[in-house]
């Protein structure tokens, strides 16, 4: 049966690359060690393949639907999160003094990817619940984290995010929705908020909204934002369910994957007021919900990363087992065929998708390691370094395994032929679930324009110096091994090539030319991708090169095939770098001065 | 009531298991390794009978290398209250581990020892029962339900002519089968309060006890690939198939 995920792969990629053990000398993590990681990795794969996985094909067939009174899910949903509740994992990554485990993040990501994996959409509910209640931690007051936050991390109640309306999305800036400020310091909510997962339904007692809106007379854009708490059901003081709140179904979202997730159409304070709290200072909505937007965004590239890797699993079982063809050299018509991994062009389909699948889930351990390293670092310089390194990632964490896992996910479809096209394989599921990454928590376009318009740009630069500093240290190292030198030397010129190419994009920028700089920010963004993506390969490469002499036959395949797969990228990949540098480099303006009328 | 439950570590059982190429074992380097799962159901039976109300301490046993405390530590977070680590890295066969544990077992005085019927690496089936036999104490073996009532115990076993339930006195060696119970899943909670728990190592010399080495293997093969399958046109020709390969 193929696995959801490579253990080993992961088990290399915490331990060996990235050193997540080491977490353990720090305070805040001293009471775990490896063995209490191992167990957590071990009770979700065991959750996830008995509890999550059993209905996800059956939840993709049999969406949510609303029969004008309720929305209706199948049953397993609900004893899934049951039992995912009951095992404490809602708050796995919260702090002990709210009741969580206080895991390091890197930890917890894992094991969320893993349950991505075996079933996103009933994994949706949780991981937004956490992250709203994540919000509430950040930026709510005490009796705010009393009254929505625990009820939430016991898994009592659900929660939303409910930021985009019909109108507008990536330009939040303006968004509609009205707060009216009530005499009893409470707000009424008047609007319509659009792409709201887990909007409604009767899996919780009930669901925490938390919503963008405009107080009256707050000024046009991102600056007039607040945020606010919604509840479905008003609470009552001492914590009980009042009266319905405002907050009605419009009508669900039919979409192409990711369907167990319920998407809705919600409006606020129709007939019924929608009452709500506000959360931070008025204004302030935005920065409140951006501060958590790092982690929320590793989560998506986590998942499009493990979705990527649990289709290479699935078709690279199968290629070891469909026998179908000859090789080239076979003459006879009536010899054995071979399996097909046998054919070079499959092994090419195979090997594209470990070197996408692998070196995404590395970008996104990589970035929620940084998230741990900034908890626990004390010095403010060092802090701020990790912060930046973060900020100029994350674009790129969220974005690169969107595309290109995504793209393994194509592959995975081709390895298997018509049979991947097929409902009667996961592929094909994959494929659509894995499609929605690119679009939300941020387009990829936006994403874009987030790394060249402001991370690349920050502090002068700084953030991107310093991770060129990094490729740097990994291109110094691997220079003196001589397996290695070859992409050491291929992946120096890539950065080289991508620090000039910033150079000339800033230098537009500071002539005026704004239109220009960021005309090819997504271009920027795969150039970008694609080197980190490349030296994180190397990183790989280098630690499976100095394990390689000591290891046992198994791990000798292993590793042998970690060095395997980055000589592909940096053969087959990497190049495609340098022709986007090209363009970038000349402020190619073919996009830009297409008018709409020529299309 | 003290139980003491002896819980195996093995190739975990989704690993596609390989020969290794000289014919002198599985590979097991590079690959994960897990508790056997008929000793996931003694250790979920243990918990649901102090859970019950008839067990009070739960005491968990392995016999094996230094990374058998990974398999303690998922026994501690399973529920058991303590642990204790025999330390023993070359080869461990029946009859050295099941006078190893019989020795714990005596000396913790426990009226109870579960432990899987056979563990899935070599399919032995013989520890348990040779615990009862070197202690002379009650046996039951492949347990589908377990009922303790003070000094006795009620075992139901499925045998091929349906169920046969034995009343054994305690102390008595109880190994469980498949469908006993349903292991439940390890809570994270659980899983952090098993790092405070103790694990006590000791050695075979501890106990009494010198490594046997009764069997010896002579060679590890892969099954024979299956061979092909003949279609046959008519029920006689395949009668007639049958009866020359012997097999009616």
């Amino acid at each position: 049966m193929p696995q959801l995920m490579n253990r080993r792969d992961l088990d290399f990629m915490l331990y060996e690359l990235l050193d997540i053990g080491g977490l353990t000398g720090a305070p805040r993590f001293a009471m775990h060690d490896r063995a209490a990681f191992d167990g957590v990795l071990d009770a979700a794969m065991k959750l996830a393949e008995q509890k999550f996985l059993p209905h996800a094909a059956k939840l993709d067939a049999n969406e949510p639907h609303f029969d004008g009174e309720r929305v209706h899910i199948i049953p397993e949903v609900r004893e899934a999160l049951d039992a995912y509740v009951e095992g404490g994992w809602m708050s796995a990554a919260f702090d002990e003094r709210h009741g969580g485990m206080q895991l390091p993040y890197a930890v917890v990501a894992a094991a969320n990817g893993i349950f991505v994996a075996a079933n996103c959409g009933t994994s949706g509910y949780p991981f937004l619940t956490s992250a709203a209640a994540n919000l509430l931690r950040a930026h709510g007051t005490p009796e705010q984290q009393t009254r929505y936050m625990k009820p939430m991390l016991e898994g009592r109640w659900f929660g939303t995010m409910c930021l985009s309306e019909p109108q507008a999305g990536s330009s939040l800036g303006d968004i509609r929705t009205r707060a009216i400020p009530q005499a009893d310091g409470s707000y009424h909510l008047v609007g319509n908020k659009m792409w709201i997962s887990g909007g409604e339904h009767d899996l919780s007692e009930n669901i925490v909204h938390l919503v963008l809106a405009r107080i009256d007379g707050a000024p046009a854009g991102v600056k007039g934002i607040s945020l606010f708490i919604v509840p479905k059901h008003r609470v009552n003081p001492d914590g009980s369910l009042g009266a319905r709140n405002g907050v009605r179904l419009a009508g669900l979202n039919h979409k192409m994957g990711y369907r167990g997730t319920v998407n809705t159409a919600l409006n606020f304070g129709e007939t019924v007021p929608a009452v709500g709290q506000i959360v931070g200072s008025p204004g302030q909505g935005l920065a409140c919900m951006f501060h958590m937007m790092n982690e929320a965004r590793i989560g998506v590239g986590m998942g499009a990363a493990t979705m990527g890797y649990a289709g290479y699993l699935f078709s690279l079982d199968y290629a070891r087992q469909r026998p179908q063809g000859r090789p080239a050299s076979a003459k006879d018509p009536a010899s054995k065929p071979v399996m097909i991994i046998e054919h070079s062009d499959v092994r090419r389909m195979l090997l594209q998708q470990k070197a996408y699948v692998e070196g995404g889930l590395a970008l996104c351990l990589y970035c929620a390691k940084l998230v741990d390293e900034q908890s626990i670092e004390q010095d403010p310089k060092r802090r701020e370094e990790l912060h930046l390194l973060l900020e100029i990632l994350t674009p790129m964490a969220k974005a690169w395994p969107s595309d290109f896992c995504l793209e393994a996910n194509k592959l995975a479809i081709q390895v298997l032929g018509g049979y991947g096209y097929t409902r009667d394989y996961p592929v094909e599921r994959y494929y659509r679930d894995n499609r929605l990454n690119p679009i939300h928590e941020g387009t990829n376009g936006i994403q874009g324009l987030d790394l060249l318009g402001r991370k690349v740009t920050m502090h002068n630069g700084a953030a991107l110096r310093l991770l060129l500093g990094r490729i740097g240290a990994t291109v110094k190292a691997a220079s003196a091994v001589p397996e290695l030198a070859e992409y050491a030397q291929a992946l120096k010129q890539a950065a080289d090539t991508a620090a000039q190419v910033t150079m000339t994009l800033g230098q537009a920028a500071l002539q005026g030319k704004l239109d220009l700089f960021l005309a090819n920010a997504h271009l920027y963004l795969e150039m970008m991708g694609h080197t980190v993506i490349a030296w994180l390969w190397l990183e790989q490469a280098s630690k499976a090169q100095a394990a390689l002499a000591g290891a046992g036959a198994a791990d000798r395949a292993f590793y042998a095939g970690k060095l395997r797969a980055c000589r592909y990228f940096f053969r087959y990949e990497l190049p495609k770098a340098a022709r986007q540098a090209e363009l970038l480099a000349r402020l190619d303006d073919t996009c830009l001065a297409m008018s709409a009328d020529e299309f | 009531m003290k139980v003491l439950v002896s819980v195996k570590r093995v190739v975990d059982y989704n690993v596609r298991i390989q020969v290794k190429s000289d014919g002198s074992g599985v590979v097991t380097d590079g690959v994960k390794f897990s508790m056997n799962p008929f000793d996931e159901i003694a250790m979920e039976e243990a918990v649901r009978l102090r859970e019950k109300g008839k067990v009070t301490e739960i005491v968990a046993v392995t016999i094996g290398g230094a990374k058998n405390e990974e398999t303690l530590r998922s026994a501690l977070a399973f529920g058991a209250d303590r642990a204790i680590h025999i330390k023993e890295e070359g080869e461990v066969q029946p009859l050295t581990a099941a006078k190893a544990f019989a020795a714990v077992l005596k000396k913790e005085g426990a009226q109870l020892f579960l432990c899987g019927k056979q563990a899935i690496d070599d399919d032995a089936n013989q520890t348990g029962q040779m615990v009862a036999s070197l202690l002379d104490i009650a046996q039951a073996t492949f347990a589908s339900k377990v009922e303790v009532d003070g000094s006795k115990a009620q075992i139901t076993r499925e045998i091929d002519a349906g169920l046969e339930t034995l009343e054994v006195d305690l102390p008595a060696v109880v190994s469980v089968d498949l469908r006993l119970n349903e292991p439940r899943y390890l809570k994270l909670p659980d899983i952090m309060k098993a790092k405070k728990k103790p694990i006590e190592t000791i050695g075979l010399g501890d106990v009494g006890v010198a490594v046997e080495a009764g069997t010896k293997t002579v060679k590890v093969a892969p099954p024979p690939a299956r061979a092909k399958g003949v279609m046959v046109k008519t029920v006689d020709e395949l009668v007639s198939a049958l009866k020359a390969k012997g097999l009616v």
